[in-house]
């Protein structure tokens, strides 16, 4: 396991780091119980107006919205303050100095970064959501249980498999200023690509049919859609385990792509200063 | 003859030959027009940043590199450590080629590039050493050792739970130069590490690095523009002015290349009196004290000062190298280095 040292303790530094923010995560947490009241209100509005029978029910959609507003910080919408700052300023040759493989090590940076401020922002967001909601007489709109254990564990898995895609597609936007120096493009592009495509805006069952082959063959669903109807049973466990070889499969392409396109940049990197 | 200059580049731990690095940078056309085609049709133009340098440096050396801005000093220092492909040329530190064994020769090099800081920003010092230990897979023993002389030597012992942010610039500079010793490394890069730093952190960091080189025999190379550095550490001085080496040898032998001069400072009892001497000229006036400019090959000192007490009631008198800075810019001048 030596192999993994410097990953793991990279990992570790940046959790403790980013743990210290708890003023941003209270901050979040408010922020998320009011979208997710006003998504809920506008579902449950759609949901009473409509005679159709939907693709998913509305104790689906319910869940949907809650783990979605739990794990909003783990989508790859922003890039990392940090690793552009390092990037702009130069100090980006202190990462080309180490004896580690890069990819990997900002990878671990990048993968601290996705999952770190989500821990701390999706556990009282969840206690809220499962425990709080019910006392209070709004049992219909809390977040319940999955319906089965197997439910449960393959939510847990897809979960693993969402955090490292989104890390991959992170990387990429990252790997993107080596070339572009600037990290404005990217955040104005990734927010409004990476939502709609992920099914946070509107859960993707909900598109019309025509769209909904595009929307199964691209990676974005596997970071939200995917986990998200394992946990409500709306993927049923037999298929949620072909869903979860997909987001596999989405990782390892964009973990390669990533490969190449940082070995090529890297190559005409010049650092930045004197 | 040819066989020892083999045995020399076989034993030399750093050797660069012909070394060549040129820029490809896209010209931008000024005015709005000019953006807008920029867009659609790009012209590059080349900027070489070494036009072909060559110099080897054994073991436990301890080198200053010197320049102006732009002269191509960083860029030395990238490709030596292997963040940057140079376009030509040969370039072998401990006989590995930098940029295409990265992950070998990085383990035996230790760099600290003075403006940046290798630390976590928010995180204690001590844990940044603890990342460092495991991103170079130090042992433990190896690790305890290591550290602690480093803290013992840079007295680091307080600094040691104070995340980075706070640190002063000295502080945080004793650090750095901490972080990039503790996986041992034998070869020490060092650019600009006194830049902004105090009288006291100055002294403090060249002390350390001296006796670094002194006692651990580290090889440094170091970049600077304080002169000061360099009069203090480095036996040898590499001058690089546009990618080229423009002198490379003791400092005694640079001021010599340059200009032989020494001045006399003498101060006169009599405030009126008159200096006028063939071999020596007058270079300033104030008051009772007259600065002579000599060259010492058309005459000692000695008789200087001997010939001019014959003539005057002299106070008190000294003799002094030109400053270190005069040399160098005039050795930029003489290059053609002031009009970049």
């Amino acid at each position: 396991m030596k192999r993994f040292l410097p990953y793991r303790a990279v990992v570790s530094a940046r959790y403790r780091m980013l743990l210290q923010y708890r003023a941003a995560a209270f901050a979040g947490l408010v922020t998320q119980c009011f979208w997710g009241a006003i998504r809920l209100m506008i579902v449950a509005a759609f949901y009473a107006a409509s005679t159709q029978t939907q693709p998913m029910s509305l104790p689906e959609v319910v869940v949907y919205i809650w783990l979605g507003q739990a794990f909003f910080g783990m989508l790859p919408w922003n890039i990392d303050e940090e690793f552009a700052q390092k990037v702009r300023d130069g100090s980006v040759a202190y990462d080309l100095l180490r004896p580690v493989d890069l990819y990997a090590f900002w990878y671990s940076h990048a993968l601290a970064y996705r999952t770190a401020p989500t821990t701390l922002r999706a556990i009282p967001l969840g206690c809220l959501a499962i425990l709080v909601l019910p006392r209070l007489g709004l049992a219909e709109w809390a977040l319940g249980a999955p319906p089965s254990w197997a439910s449960g564990v393959l939510f847990g898995v897809s979960l693993v498999g969402a955090a490292a895609l989104s890390t991959a597609i992170t990387m990429l936007t990252h790997i993107s200023l080596l070339w572009t120096i600037s990290a404005a493009g990217m955040d104005r592009i990734m927010p409004a690509v990476v939502t709609v495509f992920a099914g946070m805006v509107i859960p993707l069952p909900l598109f019309p049919d025509w769209m909904q082959l595009c929307l199964r063959l691209q990676p974005f669903r596997g970071l939200v859609d995917v986990p998200f109807r394992i946990y409500s049973g709306n993927i049923p466990p037999d298929v949620a385990l072909l869903e979860i070889i997909s987001q596999g499969v989405w990782v390892g392409c964009l973990v390669w792509l990533g490969r190449v396109l940082l070995a090529r940049g890297a190559r005409k990197l010049v650092v930045q200063g004197g | 003859m040819a066989g020892s200059a083999a045995v020399a580049s076989i034993m030399a731990q750093i050797l660069v030959e012909n070394l060549t690095k040129t820029f490809r940078v896209a010209k931008r056309r000024a005015g709005l027009w000019g953006a807008v085609t920029g867009l659609v049709q790009r012209t590059y133009h080349d900027i070489p940043a070494l036009a072909g340098i060559d110099f080897t440096i054994e073991e436990s050396e301890l080198v200053g590199y010197i320049g102006p801005n732009g002269a191509g000093k960083s860029t030395t220092v990238k490709i030596l450590s292997g963040i940057l492909v140079p376009s030509a040329g040969r370039c072998e530190v401990n006989g590995v080629i930098p940029w295409k064994n990265r992950l070998q020769h990085v383990q035996n090099i230790g760099v600290v590039f003075g403006q940046r800081t290798q630390l976590w920003w928010d995180l204690p010092v001590i844990e940044s050493f603890e990342v460092l230990r495991a991103i170079y897979r130090i042992p433990a023993a190896v690790f305890q050792k290591n550290s602690a002389r480093l803290i013992e030597l840079l007295q680091l012992q307080e600094l040691l739970d104070i995340p980075v942010r706070q640190l002063s610039l000295g502080q945080r500079m004793r650090s750095d130069l901490a972080a990039a010793l503790l996986h041992g490394p034998r070869l020490l890069f060092l650019d600009e590490p006194t830049i902004g730093l105090d009288a006291v952190s100055k002294l403090a960091v060249r002390e350390f690095i001296k006796m670094l080189n002194r006692d651990d025999g580290v090889t440094v190379i170091l970049t600077t523009h304080d002169m000061d550095d360099i009069e203090a550490l480095c036996r040898r001085v590499l001058v690089i002015g546009r990618g080229k080496i423009v002198s490379d040898g003791s400092l005694a032998a640079l001021r010599a290349t340059v200009s032989h001069e020494r001045r006399l400072i003498v101060d006169l009892v009599n405030a009126q009196e008159v200096v006028e001497e063939p071999t020596a000229r007058v270079v300033e006036r104030h008051g009772r004290r007259v600065e002579l400019a000599f060259d010492p090959r058309v005459i000692s000192p000695a008789q200087l000062i001997s010939r001019i007490a014959a003539k005057h009631a002299i106070q008190d008198l000294f003799v002094e190298h030109p400053p270190i800075e005069r040399i160098i810019a005039d050795l930029y001048a003489k290059h053609g280095e002031l009009d970049i």
